[in-house]
């Protein structure tokens, strides 16, 4: 019989105060490295969800930026280029421009080498009476789009609007109807007969009224030789949010023009990515506020949590011992009586504790790790664990367990190896 | 073992005043010698026994066990060898050790003071108790008897030369205090002293001496 036989025996005849006094231990440990590991567990979906967030605006905004460039591509920007004394009101009341300007207007810009110009369509028009039907008809005179030559590759391109050969009329879908031509069919205009080259679709607009000949017709028409009245610029591309890009470059070459967008939709769709991008970055802001409000609150959460528990644990070890130490007076008695020395009852506490200390640190601070790995909702891995596990508090948790305890039974301890046994021996007796 | 207390007292403080638990007692305990020491509850018998086995420093007076005083020429670590060499303690109420079985607690002694074959003698002392049906049990799972044997078992176990038993027979049949008592005789008979605080007539009969103690003195 030795003494730590004793300790092994009294251990295990009373394990459930053992474990009672473990288990608040253990808790005051799990609550240091869980609580440290949560958070961890926290910082990571944050930086998850943000990235998830980002990436998301990521692709919504790479999205958004091929619907802008597709639409470009398909519409851009279209402007009229018009003379500089041209009264836009006077050409809104009337329906069409009223000055004019030389037709080789277009071929300058065309031989300008202007990157954000497409197409160019030089045209001449004016509203009048069509005498032989008696139907109001936009009469647009047009020689077909100028190539772009000053820009290589860009005068291959496909043309917008093709020619009109000479002794053919395009029409309007609206006008066409009302004078039952079909394309194919001949028509007379102010007195000459006119095959009906094609008609265009219904596009909603004034070109539903149009009819368009050869330029040099028209111009002979109108008495306006070797002049137009505007050069539209079709599906202008410029790397900015306005058309004021386009403007600028024109001006460069013909200087007595102005410019005048007539369709503005390509600019309303980039005006509305970018208010998508900055409602996106804004949510992603709010989103970033919002989860760091959530840690701060769970910090100090832990950071009250922390301190409670382990001060509940030191009382509850404080207490259980106190309990022990009193059930044991008889035993401490008659123990001293056989001639155990105070240092070895000491012993016999404190060692109790250090491994109350022990058991409830190792258990409370793995356990710990394991609701964070579990909170995590991920697969239990060492890459995993290293990034929930904060070093400092798991030792801590580890080796300040055993302290905690032992410091809570060191007051009982202290009595019990005090205790003298004739008092208790005696007092038993009594 | 000779032990001779000459003029000891020892009072105790309280709240209601001192309490004198030994008078200018004086007493001599010789070899092979076997004394009683009776009186009403508080009289100081406890007391006595305490301060012969070198629990308990008396205020005045020496205590001499051989040829040494316990309190004054002994110092802690030679009373701890004292008590745990050469005497035997049984107190009223057994202090048993809860958790450990009948045969572990008859060891118990020999956490100080290793025994040779302590088992061995531990399973006889037992047996000659009557408990050899025992060994394993808790003493929860005795009776009041079977535990004042088992206390006696554990204060004979490693051979003392002096046992000091407080009331050692009291829970015990007629027959089971006839051999409580036997076991006395044998110590004495082999040069061992027995000081024993008890009300057992039986005793009496086979004391050497039966003293009588009031109010911390003893009386004729």
């Amino acid at each position: 019989m030795t003494l730590w036989t004793l300790w092994r025996r009294e251990l295990a005849a009373r394990a459930a105060s053992f474990w009672l006094a473990a288990v608040s231990v253990a808790v005051a440990a799990a609550v240091l490295t869980g609580g440290a590991g949560l958070l961890r567990v926290h910082d990571r979906r944050t930086e998850q969800h943000l990235a998830e967030k980002e990436a998301q605006t990521r692709a919504e905004m790479a999205r958004l930026q091929d619907d802008y460039r597709k639409i470009m591509k398909a519409m851009g920007y279209n402007v009229m280029i018009l003379p500089r004394d041209q009264d836009l009101a006077e050409m809104r009341r009337v329906g069409h421009p009223t000055t004019f300007m030389p037709d080789d207007y277009a071929d300058r810009l065309a031989q300008g080498g202007i990157e954000t110009l497409n197409h160019l369509l030089p045209i001449l028009q004016q509203w009048t009476v069509w005498p032989e039907t008696g139907e109001r008809i936009l009469l647009t005179g047009v020689r077909g789009q100028v190539p772009i030559t000053g820009v290589q590759g860009r005068g291959d391109r496909s043309p917008i609007f093709a020619p009109i050969p000479a002794g053919s009329v395009a029409m309007g879908r609206t006008i066409a109807e009302r004078v039952g031509v079909a394309a194919g069919e001949t028509v007379t205009l102010l007195g000459e007969s006119f095959r009906v080259e094609r008609v265009e679709r219904l596009r909603g607009s004034a070109d539903d009224l149009a009819v368009w000949v050869a330029m040099d017709k028209v111009q002979g028409w109108l008495g306006q030789p070797g002049r137009i009245n505007a050069i539209l610029a079709l599906e202008c591309v410029c790397h900015w949010d306005s058309v004021g890009q386009i403007a600028a470059e024109i001006s460069r070459f013909l200087p007595d023009v102005q410019v005048f967008e007539f369709t503005s939709l390509a600019k309303g769709r980039a005006d509305a990515r970018n208010r998508a991008a900055e409602a996106a970055r804004t949510a992603l802001e709010a989103e970033r506020e919002h989860r760091l409000r959530l840690r701060a609150e769970r910090e100090r959460l832990f950071a009250w949590a922390t301190p409670l528990a382990t001060v509940g644990a030191a009382l509850w070890v404080l207490i259980l011992s106190f309990s022990n130490v009193r059930a044991r007076r008889g035993e401490i008695g008659i123990l001293r009586a056989f001639g155990v020395r105070r240092n070895q009852i000491l012993l016999l506490f404190l060692a109790k504790a250090v491994l109350i200390g022990w058991t409830g640190g190792l258990a409370g601070a793995v356990g710990g790790v394991g609701m964070a790995v579990w909170s995590s909702g991920e697969g239990l891995s060492w890459t995993l664990i290293r990034t929930l596990v904060d070093p400092v508090r798991f030792m801590i948790a580890i080796f300040g367990g055993p302290v905690l305890s032992a410091a809570a039974a060191l007051g009982p301890a202290l009595i019990a190896a005090g205790q003298d046994p004739a008092d208790v021996l005696a007092e038993e007796s009594a | 073992m000779k032990v001779e207390l000459t003029q000891v007292t020892r009072r105790f403080h309280t709240r209601r005043g001192v309490v004198t638990a030994l008078d200018s007692v004086s007493l001599t305990l010789s070899d092979g010698e076997w004394v009683i020491v009776r009186g009403p509850s508080g009289c100081g018998k406890t007391t006595l026994l305490l301060t012969v086995g070198g629990l308990r420093r008396p205020d005045g007076g020496e205590v001499k066990v051989g040829s040494h005083d316990l309190y004054r020429e002994m110092c802690s670590e030679e009373r701890v060898a004292y008590r745990s060499k050469a005497v035997g303690f049984v107190f009223q109420q057994f202090h048993l050790i809860p958790y450990l079985t009948v045969l572990e607690n008859v060891l118990s002694p020999a956490i100080v003071c290793p025994v040779v074959e302590g088992e061995k003698r531990a399973r006889e002392w037992l047996e000659r108790l009557g408990l050899g049906d025992r060994l394993d049990h808790k003493p929860s799972e005795l009776s009041t008897g079977e535990r004042q044997r088992a206390a006696l078992a554990r204060a004979l176990f490693h051979g003392p030369e002096l046992l000091l038993a407080d009331e050692p027979t009291g829970n015990l049949d007629e027959q089971l205090a006839g051999v409580a008592m036997e076991l006395c005789e044998i110590l004495v008979r082999k040069g061992g002293t027995v000081l024993m605080a008890s009300h057992d007539e039986r005793a009496f009969r086979r004391a050497h001496r039966v003293l009588k103690m009031e109010c911390g003195r003893f009386v004729s």
